[in-house]
């Protein structure tokens, strides 16, 4: 099998993680908006096929930043 | 404004609708009210397919209309009862509007005329009845009037005409369309090329697609079923053959190589269910495919084309008119032509010209035609020329509106205005105005500005009368006007100190590119402002010209006011510091009176005062006065301040006086002056404003009175010092005669990832940058600290020490694009070198200074970087300009929330927190809070 590369490994790709519904919920009703507002991330993005998301996750990822030093923000799965 | 609204017409209405409904009105003879509203409603429901609007009671309106174009008109329409009661509004509410094709009907039933000849004018100079200036077509001549609704020049908007076409012709916007409904119908039967019962399957994709993401994605998503539809050849409702239609550009269709006639195109189109045309986002009743299709143009009102009579009483006709006579020229020909029977050829011929008449009477740049031209050369500007683009009507006349009492010359600078004012010269005070209402208080002080009259300052130039009639004031008119002034008139006063104006440069890049500022009337004829608000405008005095404006409503100077004073300007919203600050001689003034300078109280007295203060308690009772004390006088008594200058020194002032450490560009300079912020954040704005421009003044004065200039003396060296720097060039020079033997030997040992050639270039650059530095070190260590150009370079006013050394000792190498000067002939830059030379003089090193003179190869390299450093300014400005535009135009409805989200128009997220960190960078220092700081001032 071809040796795969780890994006979740590497020091330049920002941590991404999947949140459950709960959390989903969460977030949808902090920012009062539903998904079709939130910034999009299609499911084939190299930096999450190995968290098998589907459409309709939310993606949360933290960034480094050079004025907040790290910063949070949600994307939320499409189809390509 | 009457409240005429009846019982279920709460809406409103664009006003530009209502007067089209009101001319209609008048073409129709009055009827009892009901009849006509019924009419109304009738008649509306025939127009609305042509344009757009229609709006319905609020309840079932809602559900309707949520279809979109799907929703039917009903419409319910006040009416006023008389076109003279001008004051009359009716309020009404657009719900939904509906863009679709101009049936050909329409195009009939709103016509007042039908055009059947190209002729113009009679022998008497009388419009042509059925000609192209008919005058049913409304009114362009003073005196006339119009044939379909009577009314006068200007108050008649016009009538549509129509002309009927002997063959269809094309329509060039709807191309596109066209070829893809042809594309994707079955040639025999019409129908869509899907099975019908997928038909629904479609639909319901659509309106899902739609209902999910908006019209955008329906749009989308029929590009994408039409894509796969063409390739289908079978049509899968009566198994036909389909055949392979193409386009050969702008207009004409092929069909196996044959040609499609736009006849044999209607038929086809006609035939096409309204079921199927759904699928294409063609919507029935509102649309029909073949409506795309002309048989019948219609004429535009003749207001819309005037014609202008040209001094020589000629009569020179709209570019519109042009081109519409030759589509009637024609048109009649083919009639002819037909009816005579005349051989296909013939009448195809005449049938494709009409084609390229009528494609560019609606754009005369399509890609594949020849442009229409007139007689000189020039294109012809038809329809769509008239809207699109820069100068077309949305961004020149829509979006780029001129204005009245505005003023614009040429600027220059006058210190002794406060910062918030602005010069205005006489003339310009003479012809600008100020209106002001008569009123029972005021009548005595207005009169006095009637009875200078117009050409006395200051006087008043017209008056208006309280029904709107406006009357200059003459000589003649002076002695009746007076006698008529009464509570209720206004007058146009002349501009006079005081009076709000709104300043502004252009680019207008920045919200502090338009400023409120204070006139302040001057003699001379340039406009004035103090050189401390140039950083903000990006102004300097090399012939910038700027614009003024006089708000002319106390709304208008009361927004002025409040939103664009300059003291409201102070903080920069970029990177919230004083975005105004000392600037030149302000800065090496008060440099040079907090370092160094004591004065006798004497002295001291009188430059304060000349500054324009006038209480010197502050200053000590002694004889001899620091520059320090002075400074500390314009200073507020209770403030405190720590920074660093320039040099790294510490800067104290404890309870409103400068202890220690003198002023600079660091503390006074734009953009740069925490001191400036400091200040700003305890005593506001107005304070602010006052202290700066006193230091500014201060700064000004000082160097008025100490002497002030730059002289070549200033780069004197010793003779020493002359031989050291000519030693240290002479060493550099060895050092690379020696590095380029070694890479003729091959012993240069080469950087990773260059070649050897490279490598010796960035050897040798670096080599003789070090040389020019070390020359600029001696020059800076050795020349006089005392000199004026030394103290501008230290106190940061101007200039810096390479500029310095460049003078006194070395210019140094002339780079282009990070390298040295290669350009001119093969192998070498000039003829005067050996071709292959790679010594430092061949290549654009400069080891003269300034005051000692370039040599003519040296002057020639310093040539070519100077041009080219100029030719990419020249060529950059244009280009950041658009991005600039298209960056404005991406951005514009971006807001901040008040959860700190970043959200466009659409409540869509952008950012989480703005900025990442939330910071409202105008309210903090450089991008920073100082926590330090505001801990200190809360006093914990």
């Amino acid at each position: 099998m071809k040796k795969q590369f780890k994006t979740d490994k590497h020091s330049l790709i920002p941590k991404h993680l999947k949140l459950n519904e709960k959390e989903k919920q969460k977030i949808l009703e902090q920012y009062n908006i539903s998904l079709n507002g939130l910034p999009r991330i299609p499911k084939t993005d190299a930096a999450i096929v190995s968290l098998n998301a589907k459409p309709g996750d939310l993606i949360k990822i933290i960034r480094k930043s050079p004025t907040a030093n790290e910063s949070v923000f949600y994307r939320v799965v499409v189809n390509v | 404004m009457a409240k005429e609204t009846k019982d279920k017409e709460k809406a409103k209405e664009s006003k530009a609708e209502e007067k089209l409904e009101e001319v209609k009105e008048e073409t129709e003879e009055k009827k009892a009210e009901e009849t006509q509203k019924e009419e109304a409603a009738e008649e509306k429901k025939e127009k609305e397919p042509e344009k757009e609007t229609k709006e319905e009671k609020p309840g079932t309106a809602a559900e309707e209309t949520q279809k979109e174009e799907a929703a039917e008109e009903k419409t319910e329409k006040t009416k006023p009862e008389k076109m003279e009661l001008q004051e009359q509004y009716i309020y009404k509410q657009v719900n939904s509007i509906v863009f679709s094709v101009l049936p050909p009907k329409t195009i009939k039933d709103m016509a007042s005329a039908k055009i059947v000849t190209p002729e113009l004018y009679d022998k008497e100079g009388y419009p042509v009845d059925g000609g192209l200036m008919d005058i049913r077509l409304g009114v362009i001549d003073p005196g006339l009037r119009c044939k379909t609704c009577g009314s006068k020049l200007k108050e008649c908007i016009g009538h549509f005409g129509y002309i009927e076409l002997a063959r269809p012709v094309m329509h060039i916007k709807f191309i596109a369309l066209l070829l893809n409904l042809l594309k994707s119908t079955c040639r025999d039967c019409s129908r869509i090329l899907i099975p019908q019962n997928k038909i629904e399957k479609y639909k319901e994709i659509l309106d899902a697609a739609e209902k999910e993401k908006g019209l955008e994605e329906r749009r989308n998503k029929i590009k994408e079923i039409i894509t796969n539809l063409k390739t289908i050849n079978k049509c899968p409702h009566c198994k036909a053959r389909q055949q392979k239609i193409t386009i050969e550009k702008p207009t004409t269709l092929f069909e196996n190589e044959k040609r499609i006639t736009p006849i044999e195109i209607r038929t086809r189109l006609e035939k096409m269910p309204d079921e199927d045309c759904e699928l294409f986002g063609i919507i029935p009743p509102h649309a029909r495919p073949e409506w795309m299709v002309l048989t019948i143009l219609p004429i535009p009102p003749v207001t819309m084309r005037p014609s202008i009579t040209l001094e020589s009483g000629e009569r020179s006709e709209d570019d519109l008119t042009h081109k519409m006579g030759d589509i009637v020229r024609i048109n009649q020909r083919l009639f002819e032509n037909i009816n005579a029977g005349a051989p296909e050829i013939i009448v195809e011929d005449l049938w494709d010209l009409l084609q390229y008449h009528i494609t560019t009477f609606f754009d005369n740049a399509v890609a594949q035609l020849p442009p229409a031209r007139h007689r000189s050369g020039q294109p012809l500007k038809t329809l769509t020329e008239r809207i699109k683009s820069k100068e077309g009507r949305i961004r020149h006349n829509l979006a780029g509106k001129r204005t009245n009492f505005c003023a614009r010359t040429v600027i220059s600078p006058d210190p002794m205005l406060k910062l918030n004012e602005v010069g205005v010269p006489m003339v310009i005070a003479l012809k600008l105005t100020v209106p002001e209402r008569v009123n029972e208080w005021n009548l005595a002080y207005l009169k006095k500005f009637v009875e200078n009259g117009s050409d006395k300052y200051p006087g008043a130039n017209y008056i208006i009368r309280p029904d709107g009639k406006k009357k200059k004031i003459t000589d003649e008119t002076k002695e009746a006007t007076l006698e008529e002034i009464q509570p209720g008139y206004i007058i146009e006063r002349h501009l006079m100190d005081g009076d709000r104006a709104i300043f502004n440069r252009q680019p207008s890049l920045h919200r502090m590119s338009m400023m409120c500022h204070k006139v302040k009337v001057l003699p001379g004829k340039t406009l004035r402002l103090n050189p401390a608000v140039c950083h903000p405008y990006n102004a300097d005095f090399d012939g910038d010209e700027m614009n003024l404006h006089i708000p002319q409503t106390e709304e208008g100077r009361a927004e002025a006011e409040i939103l664009l004073e300059v003291q409201n300007q102070l903080i920069s919203l970029r990177y919230g510091l004083s975005i105004i600050g000392c600037v030149q001689d302000g800065i090496s003034g008060n440099y040079l009176l907090t370092k160094e300078l004591v004065l006798s109280r004497q002295e001291a007295i009188d430059l304060l005062s000349s500054v324009g203060i006038e209480d010197f308690s502050k200053l000590p009772k002694k004889e001899k006065i620091h520059g320090k004390e002075i400074f500390s006088v314009l200073i507020p008594d209770d403030f405190n301040f720590t920074g660093k200058t320039r040099s790294g020194e510490e800067v104290v002032i404890k309870d409103g006086k400068l202890i220690s450490g003198h002023m600079d560009r660091n503390n006074l300079g734009e953009g740069s002056g925490l001191l400036l912020r400091n200040i700003h954040k305890k005593y506001g704005k107005h304070a602010t404003i006052e202290i700066l421009g006193n230091i500014f003044r201060l700064g000004i004065f000082v160097l008025f009175k100490h002497g002030f200039t730059t002289a070549v003396s200033d780069t004197d060296l010793p003779e020493g010092i002359r031989i050291k720097i000519n030693e240290t060039l002479e060493n550099a020079k060895k050092e690379v005669v020696s590095l380029i033997g070694l890479y003729y030997d091959n012993k240069l040992e080469t950087f990773p990832g260059k070649t050897l050639r490279e490598t010796l270039e960035l050897r040798i650059l670096e080599v003789l940058n070090k040389a020019r530095n070390e020359t600029g070190k001696i020059v800076a260590n050795e020349a006089d600290k005392s000199s004026h150009t030394m103290i501008m370079a230290d106190s940061g006013a101007r200039g810096n020490l390479l500029n310095l050394a460049q003078m006194a000792a070395c210019v140094g190498q002339q780079a282009m694009g990070g390298k040295r000067v290669e350009k001119g002939f093969t192998g070498r830059t000039l003829s005067s070198f050996k071709k292959g030379d790679l010594s430092p003089e061949a290549h654009g090193f400069i080891s003269n200074g300034f005051k000692t003179g370039l040599t003519p190869y040296e002057f020639f390299f310093g040539a070519i970087t100077g041009r080219d450093s100029l030719m990419d300014t020249a060529l950059r400005t244009p280009k950041s300009g658009y991005l600039y535009r298209r960056l404005t135009n991406a951005m514009q409805d971006l807001k901040v929330e008040y959860d700190h989200t970043v959200r466009d128009a659409a409540q869509k997220i952008i950012q989480f927190d703005y900025g990442e960190d939330g910071v409202d960078v105008s309210k903090s220092e450089n991008g920073i809070i100082n926590i330090k700081r505001i801990i200190k001032t809360i006093g914990v």
